[in-house]
C-alpha cells in the first residue's frame, strides 16, 4: 500500500508512552485495592482490640470472705449453699430465683454463679482494649492496684462460650446475646419461608412463562427498582402493614391468645415478613439471572424429544439453576441477616430476657442489640457490641462461605 | 470423486451474469402420495413482518434421505424448523401454509406440538447432550411419555445406543456423564435421544459441521443406516455431504426481498450433474455461496 498522508507509522509508533498509559492505570487499580483492604483491616482490628483485653472487677463482698463458720462457701455441699442463698438475699428476690427454676434441681455450678451474681456483686470498673492490654500491661497494672485496691485484675475474652448462650442481662458481666441470636435466627426463617417460594415463583413466571409486552416489561422494571429501595422504607411499609393492618395476624391474637390486651403485632412474624419483603425484589432477580444462564440448546434439546414446556423446565431448566438460584438467595438472606433500620423502625424490642417462643413472640435481633449496646455511655458495653459484632460477622461469613461453596461445588459446564 | 469432476466441467460452462427473476419450481419428481412423508404446501415464515420464507413446496420422500442446501441465510433452518413446530418456540415467528405429516396438516388447530415433536425429532447443529448421565440423557424421552419400568427404558437406551451406533463405545459408562464423550459421540448420542422416542421423521441442522471428518464419515453412515426405519431431512453447508448421503436435494436462494425460496429440487444426482437453474449449478461449483 502507498503512503498517502505523509505519516511515518515508525516514527509515530510511540509504543513506551502506551505502555506508560497502561502501568499508569494499572498502579491507579492496584492502589484502591490496596485503600479497600486497609479499611477493611482497620475495621476487624477495631472490633478484635475492642473484644479482648483487660478488666479490673470489684466485688460487693469479696468472695474469699464468704465463710459459714469458718468453711469457705465453696467448700458447702448444694443443701448449705441454698440455705446461705436463702438467708442472704430478700426473701422476695428468693422467692423469684425459686420461681425461675427450684434451686433444689440445679448444679451446684449454676448456685455458685447464683451467689456470685447476687452476694458477691462483682461489677466492672474498668476495662481496656486488647492493645493496651499487651503493650501497656505495667500501666494497667499500676493503675488497678491505685485505683482499685480490692479489685481484682483479670483477663478477658468478651467472646466467649457464655456470651453466646446466656440471655440479654443489664449487667454487662452477665449480658449476652442468646436472644438475639434466637431472634435473628427466627426472624430468618420467617423471611425465607415467604420470601423463597414467592421470589422464585414470580422468576420463573417472569422469565418462562410471561409474554414479552409493555406490562411485563413494566413489571420487570420495576422490580429492578424495589431491589434499590432504601431499607427503612421497607420497615416503614412493615409498620403500616403488618405490625397495624394484619395485628390480628401478626399478634397472634387470631389464634384466640391468652390475654390479647397485651398482644400487639410488634412480633418476629411482622419482621420476618418485613424482611422477607426487603429481599424479595432481590431474589427474583437473582433467581432469573439463574435461569436465563441456562443455555437455550438445552431447553431445544428438550423439545426435541417432545418434552412439554413445564417438563422442560422441571427436569433441566430449574435443576441447572439451582445452584445459581441458591446463591443468590443465601447472599440475599445474610442481607437480611445484617438488616436493622426496618426492625427498628416496627418496633424491634432492645431489651428482652426471655427467648422467643414462637413467631408470635416479642424479639430483638442481633444488630438491634450491638446498635442498642453502642449507644450505652459505659466502656464495657462497647466491648460487647464488638463482641457481638464479632459473632454477626462469623454467622455472615459462614453463610457467605456457603454461597460460594454452592457455586463451585455445582458448578457446570456444558 | 465422481461429483468433483463433474464439478470441475460444470465451472466451465457457467454463465457469468445470472438472472434474479425467481419462479417457484414445478414438481420436479412425480411421486404417488403414499410415498409423501411430508408434504409442505405454499408455506410462508415471518419473523414479525419480514418474510423469511416464500411460497416453499416440497414434498418429502419416505424413508429418503432429503438434503436441504443454499447460502448463508436463506431460511434453511427456518424451514427445518418449521417441520416440528420448533418455530413455535421463537417469539414472533409465524408459519402460513400447510405441511402434512402422513396427510395430516400439523398446523391444524388442536394439534399438539409436543406430540409433534415426538413424532419429528431433531438433532442440532452443536452436539447438547443433557448435563446427565449417558444412559439418563436417552432415558428422559421415554420416561416423559410415561415409561417407568426400569427393564423397558434399559431395554431403550440399549436398542437406541445400538441404533446410533454407539453402543459398543458406550455401554461400559452408561452412568458417566454425557459430557465425557467425544464430539462426534455426543452427536450419535444426540441421535440416540432422538431415536429413543420412536419418531417418524428425524431433522438434522448441519449435524457434521461441528465434528472432525472421521466423526463425519460415522454419522453419515449411520444416516444411510437409519433410512430403513425413519425419514430424513437434513440442512448442510457441506455440498460433498448433500451429494455422498442425499437421495433428493432442495437448493435455496433468497430473492431480491430477501425472503427464502426454494429454486430447485429434484433427485441429488440431478441437481448435482444436470441442474435446470443456473444459480444452482453456480451454487454446487462452488461460485458463489
Amino acid at each position: 500500500m502507498k503512503d498517502t498522508t505523509g505519516l511515518d507509522m515508525k516514527t509515530i509508533n510511540n509504543l513506551p508512552g502506551r505502555h506508560r498509559v497502561g502501568k499508569i492505570w494499572r498502579g491507579g487499580f492496584f492502589l484502591s485495592t490496596i485503600l479497600g483492604v486497609f479499611f477493611l483491616v482497620i475495621l476487624l482490628f477495631k472490633i478484635v482490640n475492642d473484644s479482648f483485653g483487660y478488666i479490673v472487677t470489684e466485688y460487693g463482698l469479696s468472695p474469699n470472705a464468704l465463710a459459714v463458720n469458718g468453711v469457705p462457701v465453696w467448700d458447702l455441699p448444694k443443701q448449705d449453699l441454698i440455705l446461705f442463698l436463702q438467708e442472704n438475699v430478700s426473701p422476695g428476690r428468693f422467692k423469684t430465683l425459686m420461681k425461675a427454676q427450684p434451686l433444689e434441681q440445679r448444679s451446684q455450678k449454676e448456685i455458685n454463679a447464683i451467689i456470685i451474681q447476687e452476694i458477691v456483686k462483682p461489677k466492672v470498673a474498668q476495662t481496656w482494649s486488647l492493645t493496651e492490654s499487651l503493650f501497656q500491661k505495667q500501666e494497667i497494672e499500676a493503675i488497678a492496684r491505685e485505683n482499685y485496691p480490692d479489685g481484682e485484675l483479670s483477663f478477658k475474652a468478651w467472646v466467649n462460650w457464655d456470651f453466646i448462650t446466656s440471655p440479654q442481662s443489664s449487667d454487662p458481666l452477665y449480658a449476652g446475646i442468646r436472644t438475639a441470636i434466637l431472634g435473628s435466627l427466627l426472624l430468618l426463617v420467617v423471611a425465607i419461608t415467604f420470601s423463597l417460594p414467592i421470589g422464585l415463583g414470580a422468576a420463573i413466571y417472569l422469565e418462562e412463562f410471561a409474554t414479552d409486552n409493555w406490562l411485563n416489561r413494566l413489571i420487570k422494571t420495576n422490580i429492578n427498582n424495589l431491589a434499590g429501595v432504601p431499607s427503612i422504607i421497607y420497615g416503614i411499609l412493615g409498620l403500616a402493614i403488618f405490625v397495624r393492618l394484619w395485628e390480628p395476624i401478626t399478634s397472634g391474637a387470631f389464634l384466640g391468645g391468652v390475654n390479647v390486651a397485651t398482644l400487639n403485632g410488634r412480633t418476629i412474624l411482622s419482621g420476618g415478613l418485613t424482611l422477607g419483603l426487603l429481599i424479595l425484589p432481590v431474589i427474583i432477580i437473582n433467581s432469573q439471572e439463574a435461569l436465563r444462564s441456562v443455555p437455550y440448546t438445552i431447553r431445544e434439546a428438550s423439545y426435541g424429544v417432545g418434552a412439554t414446556k413445564w417438563q422442560t423446565i422441571w427436569n433441566h431448566v430449574l435443576p441447572n439453576s439451582i445452584p445459581g438460584i441458591m446463591t443468590g438467595a443465601i447472599l440475599a438472606f445474610s442481607r437480611a441477616f445484617g438488616e436493622t433500620a426496618p426492625l427498628v423502625v416496627i418496633g424491634a424490642s432492645t431489651y428482652i430476657v426471655y427467648d422467643p417462643g414462637s413467631v408470635f413472640s416479642k424479639f430483638t435481633a442481633l444488630p438491634i442489640q450491638i446498635y442498642q449496646w453502642t449507644s450505652r455511655p459505659q466502656d464495657e458495653f462497647r466491648n460487647l457490641a464488638a463482641a457481638s459484632i464479632i459473632v454477626l460477622l462469623v454467622l455472615l461469613l459462614g453463610m457467605n462461605a456457603l454461597a460460594i461453596f454452592l457455586r463451585n461445588r455445582y458448578r457446570r459446564s456444558y | 470423486m465422481a461429483v468433483q469432476m463433474l464439478v470441475l466441467n460444470n465451472m466451465e460452462r457457467v454463465q457469468p451474469e445470472m438472472t434474479l427473476q425467481l419462479t417457484v419450481p414445478e414438481r420436479t419428481v412425480s411421486l404417488s402420495a403414499e410415498d409423501v412423508k411430508v408434504d409442505v404446501q405454499n408455506v410462508n415464515v415471518y419473523y414479525g413482518n419480514f418474510k423469511a420464507l416464500a411460497e416453499i413446496n416440497l414434498p418429502i420422500r419416505k424413508n429418503k434421505i432429503t438434503a436441504i442446501i443454499g447460502p448463508s441465510g436463506c431460511g434453511k433452518s427456518t424451514l427445518l424448523r418449521s417441520f416440528n413446530r420448533m418455530s413455535d418456540l421463537t417469539p414472533g415467528c409465524r408459519v402460513e401454509g400447510i405441511i402434512t405429516l402422513d396427510g395430516e396438516n400439523i398446523y391444524e388447530k388442536g394439534v399438539d406440538a409436543v406430540d409433534i415433536r415426538r413424532r419429528v425429532g431433531m438433532v442440532f447443529q452443536r452436539p447438547n447432550p443433557f448435563p446427565k448421565s449417558i444412559y439418563e440423557n436417552i432415558a428422559f424421552g421415554p420416561k416423559l411419555l410415561g415409561v417407568r419400568k426400569k427393564s423397558d427404558l434399559d431395554a431403550i437406551v440399549e436398542n437406541s445406543l445400538r441404533g446410533a451406533a454407539l453402543w459398543d463405545e458406550v455401554k461400559d459408562k452408561l452412568n458417566q456423564s454425557g459430557y465425557s464423550i467425544s464430539g462426534g459421540q455426543q452427536q450419535r448420542l444426540c441421535i440416540a435421544r432422538a431415536l429413543a422416542v420412536e419418531p417418524e421423521v428425524v431433522l438434522m441442522d448441519e449435524p457434521a459441521s461441528a465434528l472432525d471428518p472421521i466423526s463425519t464419515l460415522k454419522i453419515e453412515e449411520l444416516m444411510h443406516e437409519l433410512t430403513k426405519d425413519y425419514t430424513i431431512i437434513i440442512v448442510t453447508h457441506n455440498m460433498q455431504q448433500a451429494a455422498r448421503v442425499s437421495d433428493f436435494t432442495a437448493m435455496m436462494m433468497i430473492d431480491e426481498n430477501r425472503s427464502g425460496r426454494m429454486i430447485e429440487y429434484d433427485r441429488t444426482n440431478t441437481i448435482f450433474m444436470n441442474p435446470k437453474d443456473k444459480r444452482t449449478e453456480q451454487y454446487v461449483t462452488g461460485r458463489f455461496g
